[in-house]
């Protein structure tokens, strides 16, 4: 069995438009704005993953209207020989 | 196909840079719909293979800009021309992937007529509508496509049916039409519809990688500037308002059943192009030497008439004729609507050299065929130059006294020979045996070109040689010498 790390969101901080989208779509809620409400250098407060409970659905990655802000790691594979499901293992 | 990392599609840009400086992001208002849609349009065109054939046809509106994204073929078209611009391409390059990209002003109003059209002839393209129910681009004004009651700029009271009408339904509209293989309607609203988009997308995409034919996919998108409200109710107001109006589904879908089908390219051969144009079907005259083409001054003349008299055909035939002798040539007609009747005339412009502009002010030769033309043109004529009256009908003289003026009684000459229509073949004739600027025999063997009615060619060849012939006796000979081409 290979080896997994957990599916991970990476928000690309001076692409977010803090527009709530994924925050509205994503089922275990792990998405929020920055702790420190800071602003972007487009002047918005950009949104963070919360590090642990994303399940890799993708939901916020088509919810977001930003080509390139947000990016979804569904299982991040050690061995490189292991067929894709598209299931992110538990 | 599963992916592992769900990241910006390749058939993107790597970097956006329209801005410039720091940002690097789409135009878009945040919570924006377009940004779904362009993602699940460079997604299924990445996950295709299909990114060095994709064109993608940008609208006026907020996507005006997607040329700065989509890293693929673009055009920017017109305002609501999208579907016209696509036929251009796909029919010229069938190997392309077309996709229409349109917002619902430039769809559903100002192109209205491009769209119904490009689907009734069953373009091979993909067009998606991003229905906001507003223009949005434009700060929020009422669309085709806003709901009843819907409040926007200029419609602060709501819109209502007896003012401004029903909303526009395009997907059902495309959907009665015999041609399109595939009419769906989704929104971006919540996970499940986008992904329902995602697959719409993917197929329209593929039915014309296919060559299945029109695919129409109308996507519900969220407008939170122009609907003055924040992301999460913007979607919610996709579900609860827009959606019974406008209902998501698919209205046809033959991607199954229909056949490929693949439009060649339109090309022709030159001996098509000669026999389209009845070129070549007489004999060819000789150029003139390099001596004529360097002395030629530039010459301009007005032709008028009633319609019938011929004046604009006689226009064309001096044009070809000059043309024979490497010449440049141009000719625009002025006339009404009328087939028949009506006043009508024509300017031609003949030089060696290139032709800026093919309006003729002044005129060197003027020919009046009836008074009006006569009473309207006679002081245009340049000082010095040709006036040619119709004496048959013109009963009156020039009140101009610097210019040389031939009445010649071109109606009469015609009927006699049985083709009062002929009058501008004679008139033709005597222009050119008067001044002897071209050769008369190359007018002979063009003339027969002009014609609609071939079978009276001869007559008309006569014509021409009527109109010489009357020169000839009544000018020519009461004159010492034959006089120059006039300047």
């Amino acid at each position: 069995m290979a080896e997994y790390t957990q599916p991970r969101v990476e928000i690309v901080p001076n692409l977010c438009k803090a527009c709530q989208r994924c925050v509205d779509v994503c089922k275990p809620g792990v998405i929020e704005t920055n702790l420190e409400n800071a602003f972007n250098e487009l002047g918005y407060q950009w949104l963070v993953y919360k590090g642990e409970g994303c399940t890799g659905c993708g939901a916020c990655f088509y919810a977001c209207p930003e080509p390139g802000a947000i990016i979804v790691f569904k299982r991040t594979k050690a061995e490189e020989d292991v067929a894709g499901n598209g299931k992110a293992p538990k | 196909m599963a992916k592992d990392i769900l990241q910006k599609p390749g058939a993107f840009f790597d970097q956006f840079d329209r801005k410039g400086g720091a940002q690097k992001t789409t135009h878009y208002c945040p919570g924006c719909g377009h940004g779904n849609a362009h993602k699940l349009i460079a997604e299924a065109i990445d996950d295709m293979g299909l990114q060095d054939r994709a064109v993608f046809v940008s609208p006026v509106g907020c996507s005006v800009f997607a040329y700065y994204y989509f890293d693929m073929g673009n055009i920017q078209a017109a305002h609501g021309r999208a579907p016209a611009v696509g036929t251009g391409v796909k029919r010229t390059r069938p190997n392309s992937i077309v996709i229409s990209y349109q917002g619902d002003g430039d769809l559903a109003s100002i192109g209205s007529a491009e769209i119904l059209h490009a689907a009734n002839r069953g373009e091979q393209m993909a067009v998606f509508f991003i229905n906001n129910a507003i223009y949005g681009m434009t700060g929020g004004q009422m669309a085709a496509t806003s709901l009843i009651g819907q409040k926007t700029t200029t419609s602060p009271y709501g819109r209502t049916v007896e003012n401004e009408g029903y909303p526009m339904q395009m997907a059902e509209i495309m959907a009665t039409l015999r041609a399109p293989v595939f009419v769906q309607r989704c929104h971006l609203a919540d996970s499940k519809g986008i992904m329902d988009t995602r697959k719409a997308v993917r197929k329209a995409i593929k039915n014309q990688a296919e060559g299945k034919g029109f695919s129409f996919v109308e996507i519900l998108s969220p407008c939170p500037t122009g609907w003055k409200m924040s992301t999460h109710d913007a979607c919610e107001y996709i579900k609860t308002n827009m959606l019974p109006i406008f209902p998501a589904k698919v209205f046809k879908d033959e991607s199954e059943t229909r056949e490929p089908f693949f439009r060649e390219i339109p090309t022709l051969t030159d001996e098509q192009v000669i026999k389209a144009l009845e070129l070549g079907m007489l004999g060819e005259p000789q150029p003139r030497d390099e001596k004529f083409l360097k002395n030629f001054t530039t010459m301009k003349y007005k032709f008028a008439g009633f319609g019938g008299q011929g004046v604009l055909t006689a226009g064309v035939i001096l044009a070809a004729t000059a043309m024979q002798e490497n010449l440049q040539v141009s000719w625009i007609p002025s006339y009404g609507p009328e087939m028949r009747g009506g006043t009508a005339n024509c300017s031609v412009v003949l030089s060696k050299d290139p032709i800026g502009s093919p309006l003729v002010v002044k005129p060197d030769v003027l020919a009046v065929m009836n008074d009006p033309s006569l009473d309207t043109f006679e002081n245009d004529l340049k000082p010095g130059g040709l006036l040619i009256v119709n004496s048959s009908i013109i009963a009156r003289k020039t009140k101009r006294t610097d210019i040389d003026t031939l009445y010649i009684p071109l109606t009469d000459i015609a009927s006699k020979m049985g083709l009062t229509a002929a009058a501008n073949m004679v008139l033709l004739g005597a222009y050119l045996e008067y001044t002897k600027l071209l050769p008369l025999e190359h007018l002979k063997l063009i003339a027969p070109r002009g014609l609609k009615r071939k079978e009276l060619a001869d007559k008309n060849v006569e014509a021409v040689e009527a109109g010489a012939k009357w020169v000839r006796e009544n000018i020519t000979a009461k004159k010492t010498k034959a006089p120059a081409p006039v300047a």
